[in-house]
């Protein structure tokens, strides 16, 4: 193990993880969770949900702000802020970095989010069509906006280096991480990196469900099932996780406690326009990352599935699965149906649960879908966690509009 | 028009802009800086907008940025123009 | 060997200029574009002033469907990028879709969209909770504006990374900087590159009323945006569009492209201060713009014009001085530096691209744009500032700068591709 790729440029590994998901707060809570199907969908309890077609949602339950942020930042942050700034905090704190640990120039952020601080500007609207423009807060003018992440992470650990934001809607947690990746093989040591949503608010909440892809159902266990034959939609959630993104070499350096894993292939692809008749990406995406990472299809131990819970979605996704490795050629799941789609956050939850299943060898099954149809021809884990060695995973995600992007993650030891 | 104090001042600073860990808000900070108390000048612009709506004086830009303390803030809030007088 | 990437095609939509003819000349003329908002009633708020697009969609060819499907400012985009597809001369058809990406930036993307849906959904505000019954079928689209680059593609059939860079104010700059990685690394061969922000609407109008960073100049629209004059109080709030096509360098030699300007650097830096204040001592952006000469291979003698960020707020613009001075040294004080927020207002994520476009356009005609509305200095900034009057002047490598909330400062340096070391 050196780290060094075929090229003779260092790796870029990760050396530290957080996750801020329903039903499992914490990267150890989240992993249970996964490993153990305790699911964090729920009917949404923020307003009274009644009265709307779509009930169910992944709510975090036991996220306390104030025990986890400073009380200056709390009036001024929504809260998918407070999840993207504890998350960062903790990923920091598990890499074993602090503000000072390298110079701050060295240290960047490249953060998603698909929604912005969506209920924070909910409220402020409220205050300005109800009240009038004085009843705006000043917050406003950065609570809401898509890099209120990226400048809030760095203002608080003093990380100086390039930074950026990306929108890709699901696939922009990844694209972050992607970006990351890049920005530390340009010479910065070190990139925090990740991505976090939360919408529910009433509007956010109707706003998701305009979507036409967010499930009716109102049974937790069957509301969320994807590539089950009876799959219904998907179940909105919140939260998202943080990556430290860093140089193996500079890692080496610094004495960093563990690797988890490289990030040894990214790729990203859109979807040819409506109407085309042209295949849709995500194989090509697929095949462009396992190229980046000079792997083979037979080299994949597992693939995270994007999972979209929408017949059509997952008719496709299965298709691009099978013609890439083979008819259940490769295990595939999908630990988000333990928390529902948190967006900008599911791309690198999803990265974090290869990761550890690299370190655990033991791949999870997928919550609640029990039926797949044959003509997927996937080998979809379900019912129990299925221990087997994880060298190298393959993690997908797919954007709506048509956003493909694809991570390979490999074991340390690779 | 009402009379702001100093615990009005403080309730408000908490409720605009929380409180810095480790500074105790709660002694005598009258003539401590605000920079002191870990305030910042957005803060101090939200607290300002805040006076403004609940106490209903109109405070201009330039003084409020003048307001080093929070004797400085009380002062000029008890002695400004209600907003409904200009 | 490095890949290079070149500038060659131009769209905008800009405030007294739709198309780069309108758009240069109201810059070399130094003429302004900032008006009395007129896109709803700003009597209630503080400042009242914007810089707004005359954009007649039906006359730029959008199908009343289209119109109905895409926010404003995705239309600007669409409009922009057909411009530059058509300026450079590019067949999107014949390339491979797989090898062009689409890097687009926004900082506030759908706020139009979502203000007009807001006042639908809740009855004016009244509610809190919200009436689905009065959803409009593309309010996801609203909610999440990954369809903005999304359109874009669309537009041009790009199949390769397509994102949106949302940096708060140096998304302009940024996302053409993503856009020259892309076809650096090898990922694809064209990327139609900028950005678009329409945030002419009571909620952004109003945030900023609330942190006073706008002007409240209110009774004289056409003078308010004052870079870097003694004068000065604020922005000017202004909507507009500019996409590039920007190609790899020798595969546009080959098929006899013109060239705009090649985009020798581009970096990026956080000050980690502060969301919305800036250090006086202007450290990052002069790290930023270190980083950009660098990635150049260019010397800071070399810049021959400076396109400031030049806000107009009393602290960006004695920022910006002092990151200039701190970055270029004595060359600050000799290289003309010029905003052209004076005239066409300050459009939060769109304006780093406008002002690449004004870059390149300074480079293609050796004409340094003014700066509007400079009558009496500031004494904290005391660079050459072109009051004014454009000057003509040999223009081969330009430095533009940005700088936004949540502490992002970027540089980038454009240059004739002749002067490359």
């Amino acid at each position: 193990m050196n780290g060094r790729t075929d090229s003779g440029a260092d790796a870029v590994v990760v050396t530290g993880v957080s996750v801020v998901a329903p039903g499992g707060l914490g990267t150890e809570e989240y992993w249970k969770s996964v490993l153990t199907g305790r699911s964090g969908i729920g009917e949404l309890t923020r307003f009274d949900v009644t009265r709307y077609p779509a009930r169910l949602a992944g709510q975090i339950r036991d996220f306390e702000a104030a025990d986890h942020l400073p009380s200056r930042l709390l009036p001024q942050t929504d809260v998918s802020t407070r999840y993207a700034l504890a998350a960062a905090a903790w990923a920091l704190a598990d890499a074993g970095v602090a503000a000072g640990t390298l110079p701050d120039y060295d240290m960047g952020v490249v953060t998603s989010t698909s929604q912005g601080g969506f209920e924070f500007t909910h409220r402020e609207f409220n205050k300005l069509w109800s009240k009038g423009p004085q009843h705006v807060s000043v917050y406003e003018s950065f609570a809401w906006f898509y890099a209120v992440n990226t400048g809030q992470i760095s203002i608080r650990h003093g990380m100086r280096g390039p930074s950026a934001a990306l929108v890709a809607e699901q696939a922009g947690g990844l694209d972050a991480v992607g970006h990351a990746r890049r920005t530390v093989r340009r010479g910065t040591r070190l990139v925090l990196s990740g991505g976090v949503d939360s919408a529910f608010d009433p509007w956010g909440w109707v706003a998701q469900s305009a979507s036409g892809r967010v499930t009716t159902a109102t049974d937790p266990e069957r509301a969320y099932l994807p590539f089950d034959t009876a799959a219904s939609g998907h179940v909105p959630a919140e939260g998202g996780a943080i990556l430290v993104v860093e140089d193996a070499g500079s890692a080496r350096l610094r004495g960093a406690e563990r690797i988890y894993g490289t990030l040894a292939g990214y790729a990203s692809t859109f979807d040819p326009r409506p109407g085309s008749g042209r295949p849709p990406g995500l194989r090509r995406t697929a095949e462009l990352a396992l190229a980046d990472a000079g792997l083979a299809p037979g080299d994949v131990d597992v693939v995270f599935a994007d999972a979209a819970g929408v017949p059509e979605l997952d008719r496709a996704e299965a298709a691009a699965i099978s013609g890439l490795f083979g008819p259940n050629a490769v295990p595939v799941t999908a630990p988000k149906s333990v928390t529902g789609r948190m967006y900008a956050g599911g791309g690198p939850a999803d990265l974090v649960a290869a990761l550890l299943a690299v370190r655990d060898s033991v791949v999870p099954a997928t919550a609640h879908t029990t039926s797949v149809p044959a003509g997927y021809g996937i080998d979809l884990v379900l019912g129990e966690p299925r221990a087997l060695p994880v060298r190298a995973a393959l993690v997908l995600a797919r954007g709506r509009w048509g956003f493909n992007s694809a991570v390979v993650v490999t074991g340390p030891t690779r | 028009m009402a009379h702001i104090q100093i615990d009005d001042l403080r309730r408000i600073l908490v409720a605009c802009a929380g409180e810095d860990d480790g500074i105790d808000l709660s002694g005598d900070i009258l003539d401590t800086s605000f920079g002191d108390l870990g305030y910042d000048s957005l803060a101090l612009m939200e607290t300002a907008a805040r006076i403004e709506r609940d106490y209903g004086v109109a405070l201009a830009d330039d003084v409020i940025a003048d307001a080093r303390t929070p004797r400085d803030l009380l002062d000029l809030v008890n002695r400004a123009v209600p907003a409904d007088a200009r | 060997m490095t890949r290079r990437v070149v500038i060659t095609g131009i769209g905008v939509r800009t405030p007294g200029g739709l198309g780069t003819k309108a758009f240069w000349s109201l810059l070399s003329e130094g003429r302004t574009a900032t008006r009395r908002i007129s896109r709803f009633d700003p009597s209630p708020f503080r400042s009242r002033i914007a810089g707004e697009v005359d954009f007649d969609a039906e006359a730029e060819g959008f199908s009343p469907r289209e119109v109905r499907r895409m926010d404003r400012a995705t239309q600007f985009a669409v409009a922009c990028t057909r411009d530059a597809v058509a300026d450079s001369g590019l067949e999107t058809t014949a390339l491979d879709p797989a090898r062009i990406g689409v890097s687009l930036g926004s900082a506030v993307a759908s706020a139009t969209s979502l203000e007009r849906e807001y006042l639908v959904l809740s009855d004016s505000g009244r509610q809190w909770l919200v009436d689905d019954g009065f959803l409009s079928p593309h309010m996801a689209d609203y909610l999440s504006p990954g369809v903005m680059p999304a359109e874009v593609a669309w537009s041009v059939g790009a199949e390769g990374p397509v994102t949106m860079v949302s940096d708060g104010c140096t998304s302009g700059l940024d996302a053409v900087g993503h856009g020259v990685q892309l076809i650096r690394e090898g990922t694809v061969d064209v990327v139609l590159a900028g950005a678009s922000d329409t945030p002419v609407s009571p909620i952004v109008v109003a945030c900023f009323d609330a942190i006073k960073a706008t002007t409240p100049r209110n009774d004289d629209p056409e003078h308010a945006s004052r870079p870097f004059d003694g004068s000065r109080n604020g922005f000017v709030l202004a909507e507009g569009a500019a996409m590039f096509v920007l190609e790899e360098y020798e595969a546009a030699r080959a098929r006899g492209a013109q060239i705009y300007a090649e985009v020798g650097g581009f970096a990026t830096r956080c000050n980690a201060y502060h969301m919305t204040g800036l250090k006086t001592d202007g450290r990052e952006m002069a790290e930023a713009i270190r980083a950009a000469l660098d990635e150049a291979r260019l010397d800071r003698t070399a810049v021959d014009y400076v396109n400031a960020h030049g806000s107009g707020t009393k602290q960006n613009d004695r920022h910006e001085t002092a990151a200039l001075k701190r970055s270029l040294g004595a060359h600050a004080y000799d290289v003309p530096v010029s905003s052209i927020k004076s005239m066409v207002g300050h459009s939060l994520g769109a304006i780093g691209s406008i002002e690449i476009a004004a870059c390149a356009l300074a480079i293609r005609t050796n004409v340094v744009p003014p700066t509007a509305n400079l009558h009496t200095p500031d004494p904290e900034c005391d660079l050459d500032y072109v009051p004014l009057t454009a000057r003509d002047k040999q223009v081969d490598t330009v430095l533009s700068v940005g700088s936004g909330f949540g502490g992002f400062q970027s540089a980038m340096v454009l240059h004739r591709p002749e002067v490359a070391a």
